[in-house]
């Protein structure tokens, strides 16, 4: 692959993307995946990778990031779903056959999917 | 860890961590000298050497959550018990080393697994970071430096769906040309 292909690639990469944002409101919407050595140990980049899958065949817009160990180790992969308003919700164990149901009930329609949480912070 | 490449992710989150903005993951495949070297470098703070050596101790951690830290003892382990070790250089200051090195063929040699997916998790994280890649295999070399694909983006983040889908690609064809050629 020649650098200049790729530097073709990237721009008209950068016009479609600008495009998509400009198209996009801010939805405040936060996915939080742990990725210490106990949630990489548990499966968490997998789970990560499902939930980025899931958000981009629903085009549904959320912002994924990593966090370090909380502490609650053998509940891994947890993943904290924070939405402007509400208090941010921690699943347990979340695998990634776990993700379409996760983000259809909680994003898409709303509903905490109760039988999962493990915890929740008020919001700030 | 059942691959290389999660051992990876987890030093690469600890570079993430203790606050580096750019790291250097430096992954070099000799088949004929029998040798796989993985390096990752970071211009995060830093170390004393003599926390640097009591790094790979699992009861030595920096975190206040608990007092056990797997990370490097288990990347350690696995590299040991393929006829190599890990060892991390570092000075306060001046960032930190952390090199792993295995018996290319041995049995226990773990696969490296899905690499693409590692240096995505870490560029995704919350902190800005970029990571610089270099892979060789037998002299053939794989290079990605996210820093450069992120200028070329700007304003557009390299979170947004298109970019993050974009990046992952490249590094998945670069891969792709690095497997040894049909003889």
């Amino acid at each position: 692959m020649s650098r200049l292909k790729t530097i073709e690639e990237l721009k008209k990469l950068r016009e479609e993307a600008q495009r998509d944002i400009r198209v996009r409101t801010e939805t405040g919407t936060k996915i939080i995946v742990g990725m210490g050595t106990c949630g990489i140990a548990a499966g968490a980049r997998e789970t990560m990778h499902a939930i980025l899958e899931e958000l981009k065949k629903r085009e549904v817009e959320a912002h994924v990031t990593t966090v370090g160990c909380i502490g609650m180790c053998v509940k891994e992969p947890l993943v904290d779903i924070e939405q402007a308003g509400n208090p941010r919700v921690t699943y347990s164990n979340v695998h990634p056959d776990m993700v379409p149901r996760l983000i259809e009930e909680h994003l898409i329609n709303g509903r905490v999917v109760e039988e999962w949480v493990v915890g929740r912070l008020p919001s700030a | 860890m059942l691959e290389l490449s999660l051992h990876i992710l987890d030093v690469l989150e600890n570079s993430i961590e203790a606050g580096a903005t750019r790291i250097t993951l430096s992954i070099e495949e000799q088949v004929k000298e029998d040798r796989l070297t993985i390096m990752v470098r970071d211009n995060g703070p830093g170390m004393s050497e003599e926390m640097a050596q009591k790094a790979v101790d699992p009861f030595v951690t920096t975190r206040t959550t608990r007092h056990v830290g797997l990370g490097l003892p288990l990347f350690a382990a696995a590299a040991e018990r393929c006829n190599g070790r890990l060892w991390i250089e570092a000075k306060p200051g001046e960032g930190t080393t952390v090199v792993a090195t295995f018996q290319n063929s041995h049995i226990d040699r773990p696969p490296l697994g899905n690499l693409p997916a590692t240096i995505m998790a870490a560029v995704l994280s919350e902190q800005l970071v970029d990571v610089s890649y270099k892979h060789t295999v037998d002299g053939r070399t794989f290079e990605l430096d996210t820093a450069e694909i992120r200028r070329g983006l700007e304003p557009v983040p390299l979170s947004a769906p298109r970019a993050r889908q974009w990046l992952e690609s490249k590094l998945q064809e670069g891969l792709v040309g690095l497997q040894r050629p049909f003889p």
